[in-house]
């Protein structure tokens, strides 16, 4: 077992399995793209209340799961690089980042976008989405720090350190609707009991869901190997790539 | 594990659950600064702060909603079905303003004891369903009452 880790932590390992790997993330995700995005904006009903305007909710609030989630995954890697000194988790983290501020981005420009017609503001200052703004500053302070300090080694540990402070902000994030009085509504999905979303609306937004996830894996594995290439340049194993012309 | 991986380990976690104490007090302590608006409720028992501006939320009380001819000038009651306070505000109201439905409004009390808003936004709820499902809810729970 500890073998089977340790190949699968291995640089040059890990760059040969995510290139096997892409293709049968890629093409679900594409399909479920089209699929989600079929159901959600064409075949699901308007709302009872807010009209067609709803339909914001397939790319805002899969969007909004996928920024913590991948917060709390760049903290995992963040976790096992501290204490187990695996390079793969310092590489896996590094090429999360961006993906994870992106989403953190379109969930709070979409929320911004719904907010205008159905509060009658951009912006309020309320629990949730000040918590969620942190959390944006939060993956640019790890990737400023990490590109300010000089020292790859130890730029990653300060980085990671920031990365297990923030965790904090996680479930802020999640139970500011309810521990204090927000402008945000509550929790439609994630909550005890039956989702108060009808069936046809919830299944396009799952969809969408997991089109997100796979998105996310698919970015993650391209974007490590191209990190892996770049860290490992001066390998043998990257030269004989590079002139057994597979580059 | 070998001791350094321990110590390692509990190092991580001793960050991670200290700085979550840390930021429990920390938000307890702010707790009244974070609520983004006060109930009616809240109001009536004098927690709001008096003389300068702040929130209120709850609902539009059905059958509260009275407009001046003439102007943009709309008066209604928000409720939290215990208590009511009386608002007036001029401007342009929400898509969503209507009565029964949650709003939260920013703005000063007078010595009459009325709100004078500044802005009135409209606080959606966490259902979302087709209007004919609405409906259907709407008719079961008119039949449960008669």
């Amino acid at each position: 077992m500890w073998a089977w880790i340790h190949r699968f932590g291995s640089p040059r390992y890990f760059y040969a399995f995510a290139g096997k790997l892409l293709p049968w993330l890629a093409v679900p995700c594409i399909i479920l793209f089209a699929v989600g995005l079929y159901l959600g904006l064409v075949v699901a009903p308007g709302d009872y209340e807010q009209g067609e305007s709803y339909r914001i909710i397939y790319v805002h609030v899969p969007s909004a799961w996928m920024s913590m989630f991948v917060y709390v995954l760049m903290a995992v890697f963040a976790t096992i690089g501290l204490i187990w000194r695996v390079k793969l988790a310092e590489v896996m983290a590094t090429a999360s980042a961006p993906i994870g501020a992106s989403f953190t981005f379109l969930a709070l420009v979409t929320g911004s976008i719904w907010g205008k017609p159905m509060w009658g503001t951009w912006w309020v200052w309320d629990a949730r989405l000040t918590s969620e703004l942190i959390l944006l500053f939060l993956y640019f302070g790890f990737m400023a720090l990490q590109s300010a300090i000089g020292d790859r080694q130890t730029a990653w540990r300060a980085a990671s350190i920031l990365l297990l402070v923030g965790v904090v902000n996680i479930p802020i994030i999640h139970y500011s609707v309810e521990w204090w009085y927000t402008l945000h509504q509550p929790a439609t999905i994630a909550k005890f009991g039956k989702p108060s979303i009808h069936v046809s609306m919830l299944i396009p937004l799952l969809v969408m869901a997991v089109a997100f996830k796979l998105f996310y894996f698919t970015v993650l594995m391209s974007r490590v190997r191209a990190e892996i290439l770049q860290r490992e340049r001066r390998t043998n194993w990257v030269r004989e790539l590079v002139s057994g012309g597979e580059l | 594990m070998r001791t350094r991986r321990k110590q390692r380990l509990f190092m991580v976690v001793f960050l991670v659950v200290g700085i979550g104490i840390a930021v429990t007090l920390m938000l307890n302590a702010f707790k009244q600064n974070i609520l983004f608006f006060f109930t009616p409720s809240q109001v009536a028992a004098g927690e709001a702060p008096v003389g300068h501006p702040f929130r209120i939320g709850g609902l539009v009380a059905v059958n509260s909603v009275v407009r001046e001819d003439g102007s943009l000038v709309v008066h209604f009651d928000v409720t939290d079905t215990a208590n009511a306070v009386r608002v007036a505000y001029e401007g342009i109201l929400p898509d969503l303003f209507r009565e029964g439905q949650g709003i939260v409004t920013k703005g000063q009390l007078d010595d009459k004891g009325v709100f004078v808003a500044s802005e009135v936004l409209a606080k959606h709820d966490e259902n979302y369903m087709p209007p004919e499902a609405a409906e259907a809810l709407k008719a079961a729970s008119t039949l449960q009452q008669d």
